[in-house]
Formats: C-alpha cells, structure tokens, sequence
C-alpha cells in the first residue's frame, strides 16, 4: 500500500538503528505519546532494535484506556435502556465496567451498535425516529473533528433524537502532567503524528520551552517511529530542546484549520478525569451550552452509579510510562486479553495489550 | 484509536450538502467525508480517520524523507 509500504524498508530501518547507535552516548528516556505508535513499536519490535540507551516510555494516549470507569458505568446504563440505540467505536465494547461491558449488555438484549463513523449514527436515528440515539463520544483531537460533525450535522438536518456521551481528552495536558509527575523520568517526547494533523504543533512550542524538553512530531509506521527517536536523541545529545516535524509529509505547523475551527464550534474544553490517572485540568472537551440538547449527560438522569475501580492493576502508572506491562504481577497470568484487569489490557493499543498479543509475556 | 490510514480518492460527490469522497485503501474501497479537506481532489493521497478524511500526503514530502533517510549515514561511512 502507498505510503505504508515504503515506511517499513528493512534496510532504512537499519540504517536508522545504525546512526541511533551512533549518536547516543548517555541513557535517555523518551515517550511516545500514542497508543497508535505504542502498537507499531511493539508489533515491530522497534524497541528492541535500539541500543540499550533508549528506553522508550509508553504514554497516555490510549483514548479507550483513560476514559474513566465512571463514564463507562454511565454509558453502560444507557446502553441498557430499551428506549436508547446505544453506538460506539468497536474498541470500546470490551471494556470492563464496574459489571460488565457492552458486549455482555448486547447478549441481554440491549441494542449496542458498533459505527465506523460517528455519521453513521445520525442515518441510525433517522431510520429510528421512535428510539433514543446516544453514541459515546470518546477520542483525542484526532477523532473530536469528526464527533463535532456528527452534532453539528444533526442539528442542521433537524434531527431530535440524538445525543452524545462525550468522553474526549486532549493531549498537552497530559504531557503537562506527565513532566510535572514527581517520579517523572521522560526527557522527551515523540508527539502524536495524527493529532498534530488535526491541531498543528502550535501548542506544543511553550510546552517545549517551559519544561526544556524535546519534542518530535512523528508517524506510525516503523521508518517514522525509528527517525522520529533519532531526531530526539540528537537533540538530547545535543542539548536542544525544540519542536521538530518526523511527519511532514502528513503535518503543517497550523493543522486543519477546517477541523480545529469545527472542534470549538462544538466543543469547549473541560477538566477531564483519565482512568487510573486523575483529573487533569483543561484535559477534555464538552458540549458547548448551545448544544445542550445534544448532550446524553444533560438529557439522562444518570447519577446514582457508583464505580469500582479492581484492585491488582496498575495501569495508571503504565499509562505516565513509570512502570511497563512486564513490571506487573498479574500481567499475563491474572490479566490477560481475555480476562483485562484495567483497560491497558482491553485496547488494541493499550500497553498492556501491545506487549501480550506480541509475547512479552513469554520471555523473561 | 487514532489510527489514519492512507487512501486515494477515486470519486467525489455531495450527500445532502456534506461533501463525501470514495477512498481506495490498496483494493478496499470506503466513503469518507471531506468536509475538513475540501482542497483535495480526484486521485490525492488522504489519511482518513474514523470515516473523515484529515489531511492530505504530500507526495514531495514523502519521497524527500525517504531520499534523505538513504543517504543517512553515508557520510560518516566515508571517514
């Protein structure tokens, strides 16, 4: 495939590797800060390529993995209504809520529907003008372009019968709250290629300066990711501390200015709590007040859930990278894919997922 | 989640105002919405991402990447 293909060149990988190798000089700790780009490492073993100077912190970018439980418990009962068509992108129907996850809720009879995209819904609730349409609204930037659409479209199609459950974070918090972490250990980071299509690396610049850290906005495949920590390790070794672009033949400075200008329509940003994390000030986006009349969270009486977090996971600490999927006890054994703790395990892309399904567990 | 994979828009149409594309992802074909693109035309390179199309890929850019990636090192390998 075009542009997919060329990126994953062994010998360009190697070459890579080979100036990694012969750049660094001293340990550095850099995180990626996508789940996206968590997966590729692991599939690909990229990690393990480089020289033992690199170690590579997994971040909190793993939308599915940080909304909190209690959301989950909120979109768990919706789902559970009769009168409510309850949609979702598929990675969030196996998440494990207080009890139970969507999956278990379909079985019992609840209308759960897995969309592509967030438009899709709106066909749902007009082929189904007696039922409530509620789609859970999770995702980064990259994905808030598209749910703000979907708002923003019903209300000027008219339709009246749906509504979102809005879980959406955002990313500069995070790294803010990751390098302000007593127990902080990264010193820089490779930023979220796809976000920064959406939102540009504007943002990014004071975050650089104010914490000194480098910052490389970088893609998914292999060649991206392995440049990506070259660009970094060269500014660590050379004391820099600068926003640079790995991704540009998908990133501009200012991103889609379309989408941004769409986001804020609809959106407004909120503190948000991250699962296994905490609040994290400014960290989410809500429902603008004139879009009210699109909010689940306004329309449905949803108090009275209470959230039990399991105990035995420590998928906080994987998510601000201070411990990897390998440093837990019940990783492998207790928690599998098939029997998840915490949502690090759920996700495709959570950590804990990436380095099971590509069998870290196996080896010592 | 934010995955955002490459295609090539073989066809372009209006859907109840909102501008949509067919994509062609090597062989498998979706729609995505172009709303947030509305620069891009027949036979660009996009990534879509869940249904939107959200930037386009610079074709310049890439192989410049891909030519400066195969003479990393070249230098150095002379000394």
């Amino acid at each position: 495939m075009k542009y997919v293909d060329e990126f994953r060149n062994h010998s360009l990988a190697q070459k890579l590797v080979t100036e990694i190798r012969r750049t660094v000089t001293k340990p550095w700790v850099i995180m990626e800060v996508c789940g996206g780009q968590t997966h590729s490492i692991v599939k690909y073993g990229l990690d393990q390529l480089l020289p033992g100077e690199i170690e590579l912190a997994h971040g909190p970018g793993c939308p599915v993995c940080v909304t909190s439980l209690e959301l989950i418990d909120r979109a768990h009962a919706l789902a559970r209504r009769p009168d409510v068509i309850f949609c979702s992108f598929g990675d969030m129907l196996r998440v494990p809520g207080s009890a139970g996850d969507l999956f278990q809720i379909k079985a019992q009879g609840g209308d759960v529907r897995v969309v592509y995209s967030p438009l899709d819904c709106l066909k749902i609730a007009r082929a189904n003008p007696e039922k409530r349409v509620v789609f859970f609204a999770i995702g980064f930037e990259t994905t808030a372009p598209a749910n703000a659409m979907s708002v923003w479209q019903a209300r000027a199609q008219g339709i009246t019968n749906y509504s979102i459950l809005v879980s959406h974070v955002t990313v500069p918090p995070a790294m803010i709250a990751v390098l302000d972490s007593p127990s902080n250990r990264v010193q820089a980071f490779l930023g979220a290629g796809h976000v920064c299509a959406v939102m540009g690396w504007e943002e990014y610049e004071p975050l650089a300066e104010r914490f000194r850290v480098p910052i490389v906005v970088t893609g998914f495949e292999p060649l991206d990711l392995l440049e990506g920590v070259l660009m970094a390790a060269r500014q660590l070794e050379q004391g820099r501390h600068e926003v640079e672009n790995q991704y540009a033949r998908a990133v501009a400075r200012e991103g889609n200015q379309e989408a941004k200008r769409m986001i804020f329509r609809v959106f407004e940003p909120c503190d948000r709590a991250w699962r296994g994390i905490g609040v994290i000030p400014g960290s989410g986006y809500q429902l603008r007040e004139e879009f009210a009349a699109y909010d689940a969270a306004r329309l449905f009486d949803l108090g009275g859930i209470v959230s039990v977090e399991p105990e035995n996971c420590i998928s906080g600490l994987i998510l601000q990278g201070a411990k990897k999927p390998s440093d837990c006890a019940a990783f492998g054994t207790l928690c599998t894919p098939e029997t998840p703790l915490g949502a690090t395990m759920v996700s495709a892309e959570g950590a804990c997922a990436a380095y099971y399904n590509y069998g870290r567990h196996l080896v010592s | 989640m934010c995955l955002a994979v490459p295609g090539k828009i073989t066809e372009l149409r209006d859907e109840s105002g909102v501008p949509m594309a067919r994509v062609d992802f090597g062989g498998i074909t979706r729609d995505a919405c172009m709303a947030y693109l509305p620069e891009a035309g027949l036979g660009d390179y996009v990534l879509v991402h869940v249904g939107f199309a959200i930037t386009k890929v610079d074709e310049e850019v890439a192989q410049q990447t891909l030519a400066d990636l195969k003479e990393l090192g070249e230098l150095s390998e002379l000394e």
